[in-house]
């Protein structure tokens, strides 16, 4: 859905010079019509989710039945940052979603630019290298858990015919944490570079050839017309893939369910495991706004590099 | 699509912002109000009922379709729908399914009556337990399903962990199988099959981060004479046998008996690690008993024996592992719910059903269809079932097991030196005790 938003943009740019029209009334209460429904389920599934939330995080609330909860203001937020099983959850967030984001960064880009050249069968290449995408993040994490097993695991069976031993994949902490990021770092790669793919085809070839003309090589061609025309394509990705990532839950529910030693527990199983496991749905409730929030400055963070790199011409 | 943006833009952003405002600020009020949650109700012992089990441990879900058609025979007007998730997801499953009404009868197990109880997620069915059933039942089952005098389902699942051994193992490190009586003599019969090659690894455990841990570890803390909490209720196991219980399991690991994938094992890792022949021998619940000799599931059929759990220095009782079932306190139906709870709890349906658990009811236990359908397991349950060891029957167990989860891994895979990992556990789970 969000690939399409340049083109969304395209077309609004395009009609922009429609704004002014009028249009009859039947047409608008239509249009209205039409709306409605789409009203309905986002305010219904969003909005009253959203606020019920902000609610239930000044209450006392321990259980998934309605009653009446005793209020207490914003001691639920003051609670968190008490809270010594916070700060390593934290640690884990920040470390899953620097690393797994400039993972796939990287690749991503590497990737979009194999898939860009002219190769032969390069519809088929571009399929196979959205499959991982297209899998479900559950049957992904099955199929990690299964492949880092250190009883029956394929990754033993090639290290050890590597000569390089078998290990416990999943077995200490901060491995089993790297081990999540590379079964996330396979899927999400695949969107990454899908992006970045179309970025690079918005790119004019006549740049490549006036570079070539002026003598540049393919590496300075890369860095001083790729990666500037690639920027907005770059931050959109960042943007969403940072999101994503700060909110990790399934793939870490189905591969290491929080642990070795609670090792690989993030921000959001945390929050999950005190309003579910342990019906503490007040506090619950404040950790998933301190996400948020959260999320939302890095949001806004990048929204603004991405504006000064439009103000700065590079769009 | 451009004929779609413009309408939208012209009539627009203001009416189109008026409406959706409105739906805005009600969805925005509901949220805020208190939104009033019906009770249940007993209704009319007929109709639809929906019902909530587990897929792994105890009763298959074979089983379950077998004993659900058999009900259904004999109560056409009652219609049952089944559904089953993982013990992993069970808890958070019902707690999430509450709300809704969704379920009228939930499989609990023997660590929730009081969070369940307490919160009104479960009914109070005590007037409906007839006084007969508390001296024909086993003590250790009665306890599954009761909080304080008060019952909250019918015990249904009795299990706790018995010792599976490979004998074939045994014979070829010529190992006597009498020296599993004592955990000290497992350890030593594990010395001397791993040095014999049978097998690299002879132990297996389900000491993953998960309540699976805690069962293990329950057994070897009853076994060196600990406990969990003491009698003022603070947290006792960082004392005496608790941490004995710990440095038993770490040592395990550190000379290389037990399979360093225990730590990310539950119980069916087990079962599948002892099927396969790559383990002699390992805890597990009553269940692994009919999978592991069976030639289609296991490559170790008939040389699948059990014992009853090892003693330690303090005798040797087993988890109380059991489960039951329990009505929905917010289901509209539960006059049916309980016409089928009790149904699956009765004598005859567990006596005919025993390969897969063990029924709740005393007098199975000398019946010999009952010996017959499990003769490997029913002698050593006749001897385990009178001596269990409960987890802490508190309202916030879960709170405090994730606790316990957390650092006894921490344990386990050398982080901290055991007494240290309890200590912080003791620290953190002393706090929760008292809220």
């Amino acid at each position: 859905m969000t690939v399409q938003q340049p083109t969304r943009r395209g077309a609004a740019a395009r009609t922009a010079p429609g704004r002014g029209r009028r249009v009859s009334a039947g047409e608008a209460r239509f249009a209205l019509a039409l709306l409605i429904p789409a009203a309905v389920v986002v305010f219904g599934v969003v909005l009253y989710p959203v606020v019920r939330t902000l609610v239930v995080s000044f209450f006392d609330v321990d259980s998934p039945l309605p009653g009446s909860y005793p209020f207490v203001g914003f001691r639920n937020y003051a609670r968190v940052f008490h809270d010594p099983r916070f700060y390593p959850v934290l640690g884990h967030t920040l470390y899953f979603t620097l690393v797994s984001t400039a993972l796939e960064l990287v690749l991503g880009v590497v990737m979009a630019l194999i898939l860009n050249a002219p190769l032969r069968l390069r519809w088929f290449w571009r399929s196979v290298a959205v499959m991982p995408w297209a899998l479900p993040t559950i049957v992904n994490g099955a199929l990690w858990r299964l492949m880092d097993n250190g009883q029956y695991g394929v990754l033993n069976a090639v290290t050890t015919s590597l000569g390089l031993g078998a290990h416990q994949w999943l077995g200490s902490p901060f491995l089993a944490l790297n081990m999540v990021i590379v079964a996330d770092v396979w899927k999400n790669t695949s969107i990454v570079a899908f992006f970045l793919l179309a970025g690079l085809q918005t790119i004019p070839s006549d740049l490549y050839e006036a570079a070539r003309v002026d003598g540049a090589g393919a590496v300075r061609a890369f860095f001083r017309i790729t990666v500037p025309m690639l920027v907005p394509s770059i931050a959109v990705v960042l943007i969403l893939r940072t999101i994503e990532a700060f909110k990790v839950f399934d793939i870490i529910y189905v591969m290491t369910g929080g642990g070795p030693a609670s090792g690989t527990q993030t921000v959001a199983f945390y929050t999950y495991l005190q309003a579910f496991s342990n019906q503490l749905f007040g506090y619950g409730a404040a950790l998933s706004y301190l996400v948020v929030l959260a999320i939302l400055a890095l949001a806004l963070g990048y929204l603004r590099i991405l504006r000064q790199g439009a103000l700065a011409g590079v769009q | 699509m451009d004929e779609q943006v413009v309408p939208a833009q012209g009539l627009t952003r203001r009416g189109f912002l008026h409406a959706t405002g409105g739906l805005g600020l009600t969805a925005v009020l509901a949220a805020c109000g208190a939104n009033g949650g019906s009770s249940g109700g007993k209704g009319s012992g007929k109709g639809p009922i929906r019902a909530l089990f587990m897929k792994q441990a105890g009763y298959s879900e074979d089983d379950i379709a077998k004993m659900t058609a058999e009900f259904q025979k004999a109560n056409p007007d009652i219609k049952v729908t089944t559904d089953f998730v993982a013990y992993e997801a069970l808890h958070d499953k019902i707690v999430a399914a509450a709300p809704a009404h969704t379920y009228d009868v939930v499989l609990i197990d023997v660590i929730w009556p009081a969070e369940f109880g307490l919160r009104h997620i479960v009914a109070d069915v005590s007037s409906r337990w007839p006084a007969s059933w508390k001296s024909e039942m086993l003590p250790g089952a009665i306890a599954t399903t009761e909080y304080k005098n008060v019952f909250y389902g019918v015990p249904w699942i009795l299990d706790t962990k018995y010792l599976f051994f490979n004998d074939d193992h045994l014979t070829r490190a010529g190992v006597d199988p009498a020296q599993l009586d004592t955990w000290d003599g497992v350890i030593t019969a594990a010395k001397a099959i791993k040095k014999s090659g049978v097998t690299q690894y002879p132990l297996v455990w389900s000491w993953q981060q998960a309540e699976a841990l805690i069962c293990d570890y329950a057994q070897l803390l009853g076994a060196f004479g600990g406990s969990f909490v003491d009698s003022s209720g603070k947290p006792a196991f960082h004392n005496g046998g608790g941490v004995q219980a710990l440095e038993f399991m770490r040592q395990s690991i550190v000379d290389g008996l037990t399979n360093p994938g225990s730590t990310q094992s539950l119980e069916e890792d087990v079962r599948k690690i002892f099927s396969s022949g790559q383990a002699s021998a390992a805890l597990n619940w009553t269940y692994m008993y009919g999978l592991a000799d069976d030639p289609k599931q296991s490559q170790v059929a008939g040389h699948v024996k059990v014992l009853q759990t090892p003693a330690g220095p303090a005798g040797r009782p087993g988890v109380n592992g059991s489960m039951g079932l329990a009505v929905s306190a917010q289901s509209q139906n539960q006059d049916a719910a309980w016409k089928y709870v009790s149904y699956l709890t009765s004598q005859p349906v567990q006596n005919k059903f025993a390969l897969s658990s063990l029924p709740v009811w005393k007098t199975s236990y000398d019946d010999p269809a009952v010996v017959k359908t499990n003769p490997a397991v029913v002698p050593q349950a006749k001897k385990q079932l009178a001596d269990m060891i409960l987890r802490p029957q508190v309202k916030n167990y879960n709170a405090i097991s994730q606790v316990l989860q957390a650092e006894l891994q921490n344990g386990l895979l050398g982080k901290k030196s055991p007494q240290q990992a309890l200590n912080d556990a003791a620290d953190q789970a002393g706090s929760l005790l008292n809220s």
